[in-house]
């Protein structure tokens, strides 16, 4: 019965949102729609009423590989000890200003 | 009554816009869906918006004083002017989709059309409910697509719905002496111009729902001269009760 419901129940959608030219497209949530169409018009209606967008994508959330919350450490303590992969180690002239 | 041929020609375009927004509002809460819940609102919301700026424009050249609140809160069934398509009840998800439908694929040529007004007033409100127009017809019909060609169900509901709601499309396109007066002046629109293009749309996306557009045999009508269905006093009960009870609230 739960399982026939589930079923029933319309994939769920990640939103992803571009707010001006020139940045990139940000997770903004996620909904529910029936397809791939009508996914990326509740994003307009959810997402973007007040002048949030300029693009939108929605990806089917099960298409979305993620990483393992359980190899925390096995994928990101390595990085945590190699502090020169920072670029702050140069001094930069002035004349470049905000980099 | 004495009334300029422009102020009626805004009230009708602001009436039918308040009395489907009303609808529209009467989902909050009620969808199948979230995501619908908001997408209704916004639509509702953007006719609203139309219907003000229409009001609040009709006021000015009566030049009685009457603001936009005035004209929706203070004016009894006879004298408003919508279509009677827009005052049929929401019915199911279908009807609300069908009714949307049809009126959003004549009102965005419609308001394509206004752009050219000579009067600038008008234009200038139909350059931005065109393209909220547009969109209404893109969102009723991927629905009216999906419904129709869906499950048995949905197809017998969107087309009961249809079957239904046809016969209140023919009064979208009539006009009578107020509007051809506006038309030969290029300030109005021509009704009877933009049923080539709203035949387009539905009868595209009635054939990609598997629907059948059904017979055109009889026209209700009789909404732009005062004559409405019973719904518009019900509708009307509901949205003016505050202003004629507490006259003048604000919040």
């Amino acid at each position: 019965m739960t399982e026939q419901k589930t079923e029933q129940h319309w994939p769920l959608w990640e939103v992803f949102i571009r707010s001006k030219n020139g940045l990139s497209h940000r997770h903004a949530g996620s909904l529910h729609a029936t397809d791939a169409t009508m996914a990326l018009q509740a994003a307009r209606d959810v997402y973007t009423r007040r002048g949030e967008g300029l693009s939108i994508w929605v990806v089917p959330s099960n298409a979305i590989t993620a990483s393992d919350p359980t190899d925390k450490d096995v994928m990101f303590e390595p990085s945590e000890s190699k502090i020169y992969r920072h670029p702050t180690f140069y001094d930069i002239p002035d004349e470049v200003g905000h980099m | 009554m004495h009334e300029t041929p422009l102020f009626s020609y805004a009230l009708r375009l602001a009436d039918n816009a308040l009395i489907l927004g009303h609808r529209m509002s009467e989902w909050i809460g009620h969808s199948p869906v979230l995501e619908e819940d908001l997408a209704l609102g916004n639509m509702g919301l953007d006719l609203i918006g139309q219907a003000r700026a229409f009001y609040a424009y009709a006021g000015e050249i009566e030049g009685k004083g009457r603001d936009e609140d005035k004209l929706a809160y203070l004016r009894d069934a006879k004298d408003w002017r919508n279509v009677l398509l827009v005052e049929q009840p929401n019915g199911d998800f279908a009807a609300t989709m069908i009714r949307q439908l049809l009126f959003a694929a004549y009102a965005h040529p419609l308001y394509a059309a206004l752009t050219k007004s000579k009067d600038a007033s008008l234009a200038a409100i139909a350059a931005k409910a065109e393209k909220e127009m547009a969109y209404h017809v893109r969102h009723s019909g991927e629905w009216v697509i999906r419904l129709g060609d869906g499950t048995e169900e949905s197809h017998e509901r969107a087309q009961a719905a249809l079957d239904e709601l046809y016969a209140y499309s023919t009064e979208l396109f009539e006009s009578d002496d107020v509007e051809r007066a506006l038309i030969d002046a290029g300030i109005a629109a021509d009704p009877a111009a933009l049923r080539p293009e709203w035949e387009r749309t539905v009868n595209h996306i009635f054939s990609e729902a598997t629907l059948k557009t059904p017979p055109q045999s009889f026209a209700q009508t009789g909404g732009r001269t005062g004559r409405h269905s019973e719904h518009l006093g019900y509708i009307l009960a509901d949205m003016q009760f505050l202003q004629r009870t507490y006259p003048g609230a604000a919040w």
